[in-house]
């Protein structure tokens, strides 16, 4: 039996039935990170004496017929972003690297109570900025599908592991796309939930008021199963509404006759791979033999996004990065200087890579005297109107349905010197974020090269059961 | 818009960022790109649109003003540091002459 293809209700289900153990499964995954992670490197960092162990206690916790949830002993990639007690966790930039950090993020607390096996760090672009993972300085994860192309990013590690057989599941972050985007590189399930639906406690910001928390999977009843454990409100997070968290799993299967998709044209517009648009119009057809009806919908405002989330982003981005100044966090300089304002302009100088330096100088600058209501204000005013959008279409229809990203995975080198396209990439991922809704990327076939493509879904904010649902039926649509 | 060299080195001083004449340069014409770009929203009328800051409509959010020592200690937090601690203090260069 091939364990890593198994999912993780799959494995909970062998761990039950004793058809194999969580350390047959860890061990296995641990294997394939020896043969895959030197062309991948989706790892970062690997911790494979406590993956062993935390992988003999989930047994002796099947033994006992107690395990601790459906997650006990399933192996999982953490992006490294997330802080792990006692585990480095490095963001992927020089500033953080030899940073330990004294406390567990909440989800990660969760995830070890739910008895998940962690098997490592997964690599991302620095602070989590960029859709490439090429501004990691570990350097990029490369595509399991295609090694000679990027997996994405920010989160390319964690979509590198799932796609590539190195993690049954993987953490990640979401602020513009994170998650998505090399998900649809990848070709795995990638879920960013409704904003504050998973406690950010203990996961370094980038951009508040849009970080979110989610996962990396195989299938769309995984995605769920991790949901269903890390949904809630966190006193430690103020930004957790204190939202009942519904069985996301109990209507997984009841399919979409008689719900209403929307298509909205601006996800369709020039600029967008014909043969991407193709996939996902394939897709919406298989809805409507699923029984959905599916109408042309539009949200004008979609193509200002990437403007108004380059100006409220690193304005965001710029403030929560000044507390890496190597004072309290962050790397001492090999040049000191002789005052502390020298200290300070070394630290940052030698800890930040070019992407952070560009994005916290574009976010001093939206914020700076004379230019914050140009900007600054002016953005976050075209911000309601992407929110706006959609709370008028959700009027009218279920769930709108969309490529995930205007392109496939591409090569190392190709968008690093024009950062204005690299941002392009998140056109289509941005909105949910604008507007705090959920959203997922499914697989929808390949290129005729041979390369992944996403179908993204979105539902209003803390619909994710619907979101599983609608996800679910066009999973099982392509099985049969 | 055009972001000259000479902005570019105002706003990293106000940034306390380090930044080469390589990056001065280099930064001034892709910030100015970036920049150029984001202008597309001067087309947009927002003079009756409410700017948004929250996404889920929670509102002061109130906790107890408490010490809360569960989650870490004052020596673990201190250790983040890779500067000298001394007498539960980091050690820095002087900030005034």
């Amino acid at each position: 039996m091939d364990l890593l293809s198994l999912s993780i209700l799959e494995l909970h289900d062998g761990f039950m039935k004793k058809k194999f153990t969580s350390q047959e499964v860890t061990r296995a995954y641990l294997q394939q990170i020896v043969e895959k992670n030197t062309v991948l490197n989706a790892y970062v960092l690997t911790t494979q004496d406590s993956a062993l162990e935390q992988a003999a206690e989930s047994d002796r916790r099947y033994t006992e017929g107690k395990p601790l949830s459906v997650l006990d002993g399933i192996p999982c990639g953490l992006k490294d972003i997330f802080n792990t007690k006692g585990v480095r966790t490095t963001c992927c930039s020089k500033m953080l690297e030899r940073f330990v950090p004294p406390y567990d993020a909440t989800s990660v607390t969760k995830l070890r109570e739910a008895g998940v096996v962690f098997l490592g760090k997964t690599n991302m672009d620095e602070f989590a900025c960029g859709g490439s993972s090429e501004h990691s300085c570990y350097g990029p994860s490369m595509n399991p599908v295609d090694p000679s192309r990027v997996a994405g990013g920010s989160s390319g590690g964690s979509a590198a592991a799932v796609g590539g057989g190195l993690a049954a599941f993987a953490m990640g972050t979401d602020t513009g796309g994170s998650i998505r985007l090399p998900a649809a590189f990848c070709g795995c399930v990638g879920l960013k939930p409704t904003y504050g639906r998973i406690s950010r406690s203990g996961v370094t910001a980038m951009a508040s008021s849009l970080d979110t928390i989610g996962h990396f999977t195989k299938t769309v009843g995984d995605s769920a199963a991790i949901l269903q454990v890390l949904a809630g409100h966190d006193p430690r997070d103020a930004t957790t509404p204190d939202v009942p968290v519904p069985d996301y799993l109990k209507d997984l299967e009841k399919g979409v006759k008689g719900m209403t998709f929307g298509l909205p044209k601006e996800y369709f517009a020039e600029g967008v791979d014909p043969e991407i648009k193709e996939s996902v119009l394939a897709a919406a057809k298989i809805y409507e033999q699923l029984g959905a009806k599916v109408i042309e919908v539009s949200l004008p405002a979609t193509k200002y996004a990437v403007a108004m989330y380059y100006i409220v982003m690193p304005a965001e981005l710029s403030a929560n990065l000044a507390r890496f100044d190597g004072i309290r966090f962050g790397s001492r300089p090999k040049q000191e200087g002789e005052s502390m304002v020298d200290y300070f302009f070394n630290a940052r100088a030698e800890g930040f890579g070019a992407e952070i330096k560009r994005r916290i100088m574009i976010g001093t600058y939206v914020l700076s005297a004379g230019y914050y209501d140009a900007f600054y204000n002016k953005a976050l005013k075209v911000r309601t109107l992407i929110k706006q959008d959609f709370d008028r279409v959700f009027g009218e229809v279920d769930a709108l349905i969309a490529p995930t990203v205007p392109l496939t995975a591409f090569k190392p080198g190709e968008k690093m010197e024009d950062p204005v396209a690299m941002y392009l990439a998140d056109a289509l991922t941005i909105p949910a974020n604008a507007a705090g809704i959920p959203a997922i990327s499914i697989p929808c076939g390949k290129t005729a090269s041979g390369l992944p493509v996403g179908l993204q879904i979105f539902v209003p904010q803390f619909q994710e059961a619907k979101l599983f649902q609608v996800a679910r039926a066009y999973e099982d649509a392509l099985k049969i | 818009m055009e972001l000259s060299q000479e902005q570019v080195r105002h706003i990293a001083k106000l940034a306390r960022l380090g930044l080469s004449d390589d990056e001065v340069k280099k930064f001034s014409t892709q910030l100015t790109n970036i920049l150029q770009y984001v202008e597309i929203l001067s087309e947009v009328d927002t003079s009756s649109v409410e700017a948004t800051n929250q996404v889920t409509g929670l509102k002061n959010v109130m906790r107890e003003d408490a010490v809360n020592g569960d989650w870490t200690t004052r020596d673990e937090l201190l250790g983040c540091s890779e500067l000298p601690v001394e007498r539960d203090q980091i050690r820095v260069k002087p900030a005034i002459e």
